[in-house]
């Protein structure tokens, strides 16, 4: 028999977190750091919108857009939030989470050939979706020093004759990095020199501490030539529910409404009930998990350079990004170690990009009672390699 | 009152034992400020008191408590003031409100017996002046207590890795 498997499929790397996750499975009693999702449940008032609605029999597709109701909040609440303006009825697509939003916003855009600019390190899919779709996807590095900030000098390195669109986002996963408008300002001017596009994954715009998100589509001049993806997931603890949604200009919208009517026709409508729930009643909620987000960073980042793992504070998402080389071990090493004799679960870095090399990921998105034990835990492995 | 104030508050009201050390860490601000902010809540009487929250049912006390509530005709001058301050004085009443709505007080007493309260409302609260009518109400079960719940959910499976 052929082998049946295409040559683009054969080409996705595997998992870098496949071998962990195998260990893991073996171990009882494992406090996992290395899942990027909040520990909450999604507020009741968000369950209890949808199963009414299940019971009232709303079961069946949605207009492949998304609900007028949802698409028209989503446009109310980005115009308040983040003051960004989106026509609901023609810039605007509710998705199956930011994931499927990312890949349709690549697709709509990429032709083989193209150069996509990927802001590192970063969520794995956005590479992968460059290729499946034809187009050679071009690491730009963030590093430590500059808080792992996206800098014009780094992105100017990156950018030829056949770049076409960069990718980032901000707040980061993993590193806990942000933009601020300044940091856009230059970052804009090249993207408008060069005639690119923006895709921005502000997934995790609701978690910022210090200062709120800037959304760069905010820049007038960016405003036309940025896909803004945005969720449900992180801000409102949804991530089960697969609820995203992509805003751009018409034309790029309407690219990828065709893209998404073929591969998902529409978000699940049980899910669009509920992300509508979310922004009419959920932002007490998700004020008072944003505020404990922000007692454990600082809980868990401050026990972290107790123990010597370098750490910046990180101004978003819910991740730490310590530096792990003090150890004399790399990340991978690090994160194996930590697993096998003190059964914490963190990210090696690397696996999310080449920049990431040496540091280890770490979500607090747990509570503060495991963030402590977790941090004890560690102490002990630091010890045991003394 | 500020924002480290209040942010001091909901800590120690969530568990009022964490150490100044950590709610240094915790609120962002040096140990000697949590120190004299605490003690200044303290003496300001905004913080009351420092308590558990104890699930008697589960710790096998028998003690019994019932809701009740007071029609009571207000006085000249006072109100509903100087009746509530006489109800206050009585160790069974663990709290005392005055509400809208179809009646004016609500208490919540404890006891060791059903004998015990009904004896409690019918020789002391029932005859006291302006008391105009009393209606009691066992309570069966306590579902959820000050914000914390008392049934045990399971915990729900997550996976240990995502990206």
């Amino acid at each position: 028999m052929r082998d049946f498997i295409s040559a683009r499929a054969r080409a996705i790397p595997p998992s870098g977190i496949r071998k962990f996750f195998d260990i893991a499975q073996t171990m009882e009693d494992v406090i996992s750091l290395g899942v990027g999702e909040p520990d909450f449940v999604t507020p009741w008032c968000v369950c209890e919108a949808s199963i009414y609605s299940i019971e009232q029999g709303s079961t069946a597709y949605t207009s492949n857009k998304g609900t007028p109701q949802l698409r028209d909040a989503i446009s109310r609440y980005l115009d308040t939030r983040f003051a960004t303006h989106y026509d609901p009825e023609a810039e605007m697509i509710v998705t199956c989470g930011v994931s499927e939003a990312a890949d349709i916003a690549i697709r709509a855009v990429t032709d083989p050939g193209d150069e996509i600019l990927v802001a590192e390190p970063c969520y794995v899919s956005y590479s992968p979706c460059v290729s499946l779709a034809g187009g050679t996807p071009v690491p730009v590095l963030c590093r430590a020093k500059d808080e792992f900030r996206l800098t014009p000098d780094a992105l100017a390195e990156s950018i030829t004759p056949k770049t076409k669109a960069l990718i980032a986002n901000f707040p980061n996963n993993p590193t806990g990095g942000v933009m601020e408008e300044r940091d856009w300002r230059g970052i804009a001017d090249l993207l408008v020199d060069h005639d690119l596009l923006l895709i921005s994954d502000e997934v995790y715009a609701e978690l910022t501490y210090d200062g709120g998100h800037f959304s760069p589509a905010r820049l007038p001049e960016l405003r036309d030539r940025t896909i803004t993806l945005n969720g449900f997931s992180k801000a409102f603890a949804m991530t089960g529910w697969r609820i995203g949604y992509l805003c751009a200009p018409p034309g790029i919208t309407a690219a990828a409404l065709k893209i998404h009517q073929y591969v998902a026709l529409c978000a699940p409508v049980m899910g669009q009930v509920a992300a509508y729930e979310a922004l009419r009643n959920g932002g007490a909620e998700k004020d008072a998990m944003v505020r404990e987000y922000r007692l454990r960073r600082n809980l868990f980042v401050d026990g972290l350079n107790k123990l010597g793992l370098a750490c910046h504070l990180p101004k978003g998402a819910f991740y730490a990004f310590p530096s792990v080389e003090s150890t004399g071990l790399t990340d991978v090493e690090f994160a194996e170690g930590l697993l096998r004799e003190q059964h914490v679960a963190v990210v090696p870095g690397s696996a999310l990009g080449p920049s990431g090399a040496g540091h280890v990921r770490c979500a607090y998105a747990v509570s503060r009672d495991d963030l402590k034990e977790a941090l004890s835990r560690m102490g002990a492995f630091l010890e045991s390699l003394k | 009152m500020d924002e480290k104030d209040r942010i001091l508050l909901h800590l120690l009201e969530e568990n009022c034992r964490t150490p100044e050390e950590e709610l240094a860490v915790l609120a962002e601000m040096s140990e000697q400020d949590v120190h004299d902010r605490i003690g200044r809540l303290e003496k300001a009487g905004v913080v009351r008191r420092y308590g558990a929250v104890v699930d008697w049912e589960r710790a096998g006390d028998g003690n019994v408590a019932a809701v009740i509530e007071l029609k009571v005709s207000p006085e000249r001058d006072f109100g509903y003031d100087r009746i509530a301050e006489r109800i206050t004085r009585f160790p069974q009443v663990r709290s005392l409100r005055l509400m809208t709505g179809a009646y004016d007080l609500q208490l919540l007493v404890t006891g060791p017996s059903m004998h015990e309260i009904a004896r409690f409302v019918a020789e002391q609260i029932a005859p006291m002046d302006r008391i105009r009518e009393t209606a009691t109400h066992i309570i069966m079960k306590t579902y959820k207590e000050n914000g914390t719940t008392f049934a045990e959910r399971e915990e729900v499976e997550r996976l240990p890795y995502s990206f």
